[in-house]
């Protein structure tokens, strides 16, 4: 049995996930990724060997994504984690035609074509604002653990709205709406609806379809899922496996390559 | 192998030379205090000032050269430390910066505006005269192009409306050249406009073969690197015999090329259009970004409205010569400015003709006029074209805007799928 592996170094966290011939998950990790890159990839590449009892030869490529895959120093090649996202969300669901990743510093709308190619794409540019930093900066701010966020925000009742695009103003605005005594959730869904704001106009820039999967860390925060879901009118696709979808991708991507499969990838190292 | 040796490179090699001694000319003037003419690339004048012996400074190509030569940072934050805002044209703020500094310029010594002209093809060129009239009490002289946003729907030579507009523009050259008598004391010579218009005819007809030419597989040479030095060359020899030598000349090496089927340094796999204005402050990495995958820039936009429209091979009837300059003024700031506002209708025709895998569309931050519309421009070629595009935002002079990890991300995205694409090409499934 050969193994792909990919490897998604993020801003925040690093994924790492390895399948079977079929595509089936063996295994997955997910750390911080921290100071050092290199390590990081290491690490996490290492844990998912560990958790699929496997040894490091029985994986026969290995493709790094993410910021950070020119950092996957023992990877076999790097594709973006546009193109990965992509992959693994076609993959968890077949019917996918747009994709919404929501990372630490980055928000992607990915337009996917019937036969699961990226027709194109759109982000964020040069800045934070509606990612999960924004997110991150409300935690600090209001001191409640990232985990805690989307079912605070669901307990809303009137949510306030946060008129900045801005995530290092955004900590500023939270501060000055507690100075004037609304609840913590009603800031919390405030920021919520403020990101979701952000992330529609990029699906829309891409075209919004019937079949939207929500991957990247944020799509594990129910309040997000909800506030997006509502926002748009549909329910949009969601898995266990959002955080995992990039790694999951780049591992399909790996195993294209072991069976010589049509999508050809750059090997080069930086 | 001798011609080999002579001919490959003479186009860059040439056209660095002519710009380097263009600018020690300028340096020239600069010391000797004579006049000089400021004016932009869409509609500069240059035959009418020509005649005059006016030296020309090009604003738009001075900053940029502080760009490539990456010192625009340190202008335009001089312009900024002056007042003026991060948010308006970078072209603009070096410009000021340098006019501070007494002309000073990584090229030389730029001489002091002794007139400025200028079209109504950029909003900002008749703001920018405002400045240097306010600085050095620069007479200001605005040729007004009537019906410049047509959107490829123009008025036609032939037409009632057209001859109207003809006329319009010929006041306008005739006022013109009355102004430009009395500060250079020179009397109008016809004859010398009509030598002046015959070489420009010359130069148009060799630019508009040598972007044909591009057409060859493998492409000949990259628009966006290449392409600026001949851009370069277009707009400030304009009319000159040097002008005429160095077209002809690349013209030579460029049918030399593609009869013995020599490309460009980069193994061709993704022949690509760019439209908008280049990244100039990382220059050489912006196009690396794309030859690393096989990627080369066959055609852009950038050498057609930033020639003024040169890009159409116009050639003047040196019979009628103001009249004619007058037509020639009325079709090329048009069309320069349909390349720049509604570049989806040309690229849509040459994806076929020039083989196109993809268009990559790069908006900057400074110059609003060129980007606000580029967005919709892009869907409308998608719609027209199964076509893969990349939409990737930047600056043409303001490194601080520009994001080089985040912009590799997505050319190396696109690539990819452009990778897909031609493989399911190969099997058939496209």
């Amino acid at each position: 049995m050969a193994y792909g592996a990919g490897v998604d170094v993020g801003s925040t966290q690093t994924k790492a996930v390895i399948i079977d011939e079929d595509s089936k998950i063996v295994s997955r990790s997910l750390i911080e990724t921290g100071a050092n890159v290199v390590k990081a990839a290491e690490k996490a590449f290492l844990i998912a060997l560990e958790d699929g009892n496997l040894g490091e030869e029985e994986v026969a490529y290995v493709i790094g994504t993410g910021y950070g895959r020119y950092k996957v120093t023992f990877g076999n090649a790097q594709v973006t984690e546009i193109s990965c996202h992509g992959r693994g969300a076609v993959h968890i669901f077949p019917n996918t035609r747009t994709v919404l990743d929501m990372g630490g510093q980055d928000t992607k709308a990915i337009s996917i074509s019937e036969n699961g190619e990226i027709i194109d794409f759109c982000m964020n540019d040069k800045c934070a604002a509606g990612t999960g930093r924004f997110l991150g900066a409300a935690s600090i701010a209001l001191d409640i653990p990232i985990d805690d966020l989307g079912p605070t925000a669901l307990q809303s009742k009137k949510p306030v709205k946060i008129s900045t695009t801005c995530t290092v103003f955004a900590e500023t605005e939270v501060l000055s709406w507690l100075g004037k005594g609304k609840k913590i959730q009603d800031i919390l869904m405030g920021v919520h609806s403020s990101i979701a704001s952000r992330s529609v106009s990029l699906l829309r820039r891409v075209g919004i379809t019937d079949q939207i999967t929500f991957t990247g860390g944020v799509a594990k925060n129910i309040g997000m899922i909800e506030v997006l879901n509502r926002v748009l009118g549909m329910k949009m696709n969601v898995s266990d496996d959002s955080p995992y979808m990039g790694a999951l991708g780049a591992a399909m991507f790996a195993l294209d390559h072991i069976f010589e499969s049509r999508i050809p990838l750059r090997e080069t190292i930086e | 192998m001798n011609d080999a040796k002579n001919i490959l490179g003479r186009g860059n090699r040439d056209g660095a030379k002519l710009f380097r001694d263009w600018f020690s000319e300028l340096s020239k003037s600069a010391e000797t205090g004579n006049p000089a003419a400021y004016v932009f690339v869409m509609g500069s004048m240059a035959e009418i000032l020509r005649v005059f012996d006016l030296p020309m400074v090009f604003p738009e190509i001075n900053s940029l050269q502080t760009a490539v030569r990456h010192v625009s940072d340190d202008y335009l934050n001089e312009a900024e430390d002056y007042g003026y805002s991060p948010d308006i044209c970078g072209y603009v703020k070096a410009d000021v910066a340098m006019q501070l500094r007494g002309g000073e310029h990584p090229m030389g010594r730029i001489p002091k505006p002794s007139i400025a002209v200028l079209t109504n093809a950029c909003n900002t060129y008749l703001k920018w005269g405002e400045i240097w009239e306010r600085m050095h009490g620069t007479p200001m002289f605005t040729i007004d192009v009537p019906a410049t946003r047509q959107a490829g729907n123009p008025s036609m030579p032939g037409s009632e409306q057209f001859e109207r507009e003809k006329k319009y523009i010929v006041a306008q050259l005739e006022e013109l050249i009355e102004l430009c008598e009395k500060i250079t004391g020179i009397k109008f010579d016809i004859d010398k406009l009509r030598e002046i218009m015959n070489n420009a005819n010359k130069m148009s007809s060799c630019f508009k073969r040598i972007l044909d030419l591009n057409k060859s597989k493998p492409s000949l040479f990259n628009a966006l690197t290449d392409g600026t030095i001949y851009l370069g060359v277009a707009n400030t020899f304009r009319g000159t015999p040097e002008g005429v030598k160095y077209f002809n000349d690349l013209v030579e090496e460029l049918e030399y090329m593609s009869e013995n089927g020599i490309g460009t340094l980069t193994d061709e796999k993704y022949r690509l259009s760019f439209i908008g204005v280049p990244c100039y402050p990382i220059f050489r990495r912006f196009n690396e970004m794309f030859t690393e995958w096989g990627g080369t820039f066959v055609t852009s936009t950038y050498l057609w409205f930033a020639t003024g429209g040169a890009n159409l091979g116009s050639v003047y009837d040196l019979k009628n010569p103001i009249e004619s300059l007058a037509q020639g003024i009325l079709i090329s700031v048009r069309d320069a400015m349909d390349s720049m506002f509604n570049p989806e209708i040309p690229m849509a025709k040459m994806i076929d003709d020039f083989s196109l895998d993809g268009v990559v569309y790069h908006p900057i931050k400074s110059c609003r006029t060129v980007s606000t519309g580029l967005a919709d421009n892009r869907r409308a070629l998608m719609e027209m074209k199964d076509i893969q595009t990349l939409f990737i935002e930047s600056d043409m002079m303001d490194k601080r805007v520009v994001a080089e990890a985040q912009m590799k991300n997505r050319i190396d995205a696109f690539f990819e799928g452009l990778a897909s694409r031609k493989s399911r090409e190969a099997v058939g499934e496209v």
